[in-house]
């Protein structure tokens, strides 16, 4: 079991408000992925869920069981940290044994829980190591091993790719989701990358100012974004915003088209401009283009679409996949699903 | 950023600290002060009374007061200058590619392991000893007339001994702090064609201020404080041409047993010691914001 | 350095580095040297560099006084310090490196300048407290005072060592199960080993040749070697010899761990503030 509610979490350091207020359920089982900028609290809120921070209002329920009060270690919750946290004067055997002796657990018990943790993670090898002499890969396996040994009710895991290279972290994000299948634990995961958001969860939390923005799957939250914010924080390339008359003529304060929702061609469509970066990926084509009152837009062509710097082209956005917002960035017409945090659909 | 919890823990683990180290310097600083206006001789114990400002007035108008309080202040200028101008010119030179520089490095560091009474006793005896010492027989030796160093000029002589101790220590600083200079900013220098003086005026020494700044500033505390090598070689004397305020006072407390004279010169001592403090004090919290 | 330096400028460096050093560190080898002449060749002129060596005056001093005993005062009284020291400050330090308030700067800052007090300041009332006590010319008293004098320095070190340790590591062991007091013994105090070795070093170091309370407040029976060598300076101040033989005893053992703890001198005594 583990499902994990938040009801109406405050945390306040000093005069900084960091969390005004969030509530928020998670359902057993479930992978949920925070995600914001840099700052926005999200890892402030995982710290506390695991019990490293107190709260400064509301309430942590595990399975049903307020939590607020309880000591790290009393919440059956294991953490995986962005440092990996190992003990480095530990051999790999002491580090991912080290929560089972905390427990005061049977020495051939904690054996046989270490073994098996180590076969899974591919690290039998290396058990009699220290965390000094392993990669980057393999602490991080070694800091997973650490935390599922306890078989805890969820796994918070706050950034743990961001210390490894770019291949290095797609094979882990891929060993992650392997796990979670496996192990069918909830999960917790926090990153900046929305990438890694929409890859690993079943249900993303987007974080901006401590506030939740949208709470839904990552093909909610890319087809039916609550406001502007969700929608620019989704998506890569990044949405494309548009003021002014363009917008007037939507009835809408703002418009916004996707890069992949604009057809581009060299002859005619709605706009016109003229090219001041082409990237060319051989899969894809990426524009930025310079359309005068409109402003620069960033556009995508299927394959290899042959413009260059100086040339004009001309863009048309699908208005089906035209999103409009009001003054205050809130989206207008469709009604996503707004904040939801009743979350009693689990979405794959 | 913490637990409730592990903040009350932290305030009940910092507690011992804090309550020792109030108790040690607020309750005899307490006493000292409340001692300056007693008049009060162990030797005469019952004749204790309220002195007002008599220990004061009598502690500073004493001559001898006068020439504690110069010798203190040449005994640190003295060191301090020595001390610095050396520790400049060997950490430059240990800072060169040196054979054996483990080796060197040792012997420049030594003095600063020696006990104070093991060092003043064989600069007095072995090295400064006006018959038998190194100096006079070099001096014999060259056809000069000995000195007797702790006769003639005792104040420099142990200026010399703290100096000799307290050079390795600066030089050691010193020596850290100029190996921390980013090489990159050194060659930068030399790319614009800076020559080995300009360099050491404008990037080595500006870098090196701030150590300069701590080495005077510990170094002056502990030399507020020299004790030992008075009482071991020149017993303040002669007269009290090698008595610092420090002596002066352990002089009134322990062989006069004026504890009330003592206790006004304590805080005198104190006052003193605060005007440095408050400078270094400043230095360091600065460093702790980084 | 990237430029290739001349060897001769290298060599030049090596001899006048060497030439310094030795005459710096002369007067502790002619210390050595005087230990082991008769009292005859230890006073002759010209001095003597080469002689037949005796240890003569070691076992003089080892019989006669009371080294032996007075060198156990100081182990004890340096020791002892030394660990009652740590057994506070590490509380202290863990608090303040990870669990810092608002003000924990400011609690530094104070810590810091007790140290700055000058020890004639509180002369006066530390011997009185001492006599009524009867605290005078014991280990415990003057273990208990130098316990006290070097705590700031102690809890400065290992604050400095620690905040070195990331908190993640600390915190991982708490999501772990484990309670404070394992998490210190467990966690922290291993991976502080070096630091806490460096730390206990300089202030034995400190300690062992601390010489302004050994020497007022203690007289035969607790005095340390500082007091023992200082009673050299009357009477048997004429017998260089054996004075050589006991200061090299006194500080051969200090002299030697200082060699190996010159880094943490310069974090200690500055207090980190140059690194």
């Amino acid at each position: 079991m583990g499902s994990i509610r938040l009801e109406s979490v405050r945390k306040v350091f000093g005069d900084a408000e960091v969390i005004p207020g969030v509530d928020l359920k998670i359902n057993d089982g479930e992978f949920i992925v925070f995600v914001g900028p840099s700052g926005c609290g999200k890892s402030t809120l995982l710290r506390l869920i695991a019990g490293l921070e107190d709260l400064t209002g509301g309430k942590v329920l595990i399975d049903d069981k307020d939590v607020t009060g309880n000591a790290p270690a009393k919440r059956r919750l294991a953490m995986v940290f962005q440092s990996y946290a190992l003990y480095p004067h530990m051999s790999v055997f002491n580090n991912i044994a080290f929560p089972l002796k905390m427990a005061e657990m049977e020495k051939t018990a904690i054996d046989k829980k270490v073994r098996d943790a180590a076969d899974t993670l591919n690290l039998t090898d290396y058990l009699h190591r220290k965390p000094g002499q392993l990669s980057g890969g393999q602490r991080q396996r070694v800091a997973i091993g650490r935390a599922i040994v306890r078989e805890p009710v969820a796994f918070l895991f706050d950034e743990p790719l961001s210390n490894l290279d770019a291949a290095l972290r797609v094979n882990m994000r891929h060993e992650i989701s392997q796990l979670h299948h496996q192990l069918n634990t909830t999960m917790i995961y926090v990153t900046h990358d929305q990438v890694e958001a929409m890859t690993l969860a079943d249900r993303i939390v987007v974080l901006n100012e401590g506030r939740v923005e949208q709470f839904g799957s990552p093909l909610q939250l890319y087809q039916k974004p609550s406001n502007r914010f969700v929608a620019g924080f989704i998506g890569s390339p990044m949405m494309n915003f548009i003021e002014g008359p363009t917008a007037a003529e939507h009835d809408a304060h703002t418009i916004g088209v996707r890069p992949e929702h604009i057809i581009v061609s060299k002859k005619k469509g709605t706009w016109s401009g003229v090219v001041t970066i082409a990237e060319h990926l051989g899969a894809d084509t990426f524009l930025r283009v310079e359309c005068g009152a409109i402003g620069t837009i960033t556009a995508r062509a299927s394959g290899e679409f042959t413009v260059g710097y100086g040339d004009t082209v001309f863009l048309t956005p699908d208005s089906k996949k035209t999103y409009r917002f009001d003054k205050n960035g809130r989206t207008i017409g469709h009604r996503p699903q707004q904040a939801d945090t009743t979350g009693n659909q689990k979405t794959p | 950023m913490a637990t409730a919890h592990t903040r009350t823990l932290s305030r009940l683990m910092i507690a011992p600290s804090v309550v020792m180290l109030l108790a040690w310097m607020a309750i005899p600083l307490a006493m000292t002060i409340y001692f300056s206006f007693q008049r009060y001789n162990l030797l005469n114990p019952s004749r204790r009374r309220f002195a007002g400002w008599f220990n004061y007035e009598f502690f500073v108008t004493d001559p001898a007061f006068f020439a504690a309080l110069t010798n203190t202040l040449v005994l640190v200028g003295g060191v301090l200058v020595i001390t610095i101008v050396g520790g400049i010119l060997f950490a430059l030179l240990l800072d060169q590619p040196i054979f054996g520089q483990g080796i060197v490095r040792i012997l420049f560091i030594s003095p600063f392991f020696i006990m104070p009474t093991v060092s003043a006793l064989i600069w007095k005896n072995m090295m400064m000893n006006p018959v038998f010492g190194i100096f006079a027989n070099i001096a014999k030796s060259l056809g000069l007339q000995p000195i007797d160093w702790f006769a003639s000029v005792p104040l420099l002589s142990i200026i010399i001994i703290v100096a000799w101790q307290w050079l390795p220590f600066a030089t050691l600083i010193l020596l850290t702090a100029l190996q921390s200079l980013d090489s990159e900013q050194r060659d930068a220098a030399e790319m614009d064609g800076a020559k080995p003086v300009a360099l050491f005026f404008y990037i080595t020494l500006p870098h090196m201020s701030r150590a300069i700044t701590v080495v005077v500033l510990i170094e002056t505390i502990f030399l507020l404080s020299i004790f030992a090598e008075i009482l071991v070689t020149t017993n303040g004397g002669p007269g009290v041409a090698s008595t610092n305020l420090t002596f002066l006072i352990y002089a009134r407390a322990l062989l006069q047993f004026d504890v009330g004279g003592a206790a006004a010169g304590g805080i005198i001592a104190v006052i003193l010691a605060n005007i440095v403090a408050i400078f270094l004090i400043r230095m360091i919290g600065k460093n702790l914001e980084a | 350095m990237a430029r290739a330096m001349g060897l001769r400028r290298r060599i030049g460096f090596t001899f006048l580095a060497w030439g310094i050093g030795l005459i710096v560190f002369f007067p502790i080898f002619w210390m050595l040297l005087t230990s082991f002449k008769t009292e005859g060749d230890a006073i002759a002129s010209p001095p003597l560099l080469f002689y037949a060596a005796t240890i003569e005056n070691y076992l003089e001093v080892l019989a006669r006084s009371n080294y032996f005993k007075h060198f156990m005062n100081s182990v004890i009284i340096a020791g002892g310090s030394t660990i009652l020291a740590l057994i506070v400050a590490i509380p202290a330090a863990w608090s303040m490196a990870f669990s810092p308030t608002k003000q924990t700067k400011n609690i530094l800052m104070w810590m810091l300048s007790t140290k700055m007090l000058p020890p004639v300041g509180v002369l006066v009332p530390i011997y009185l407290l001492f006599l009524q006590w009867g605290l005078l010319d014991t280990k415990f008293g003057l273990t208990i005072i130098l316990m006290l004098i070097n705590l700031p320095i102690v809890i400065w070190m290992l604050y400095t060592y620690f905040k070195e340790i990331p908190g993640e590591i600390l915190e991982a062991s708490r999501m772990d199960g484990a309670v404070l007091w394992k998490e210190i013994i467990y966690v922290l105090l291993p991976m502080a080993v070096p630091g806490i070795a460096s730390t206990m070093l300089l202030n034995v170091i400190l300690a062992w040749n601390e010489a302004f309370w050994t020497l007022n407040l203690t007289a035969a029976n607790a005095a340390p070697l500082t007091a023992f060598i200082a009673a050299f300076s009357s009477p048997e101040g004429l017998f260089w010899a054996k004075l050589s033989a006991a200061s090299t005893m006194a500080i051969a053992p200090i002299l030697i761990l200082g060699w190996f703890s010159q880094r943490q001198l310069v974090r200690g005594l500055t207090f980190g503030a140059v690194k």
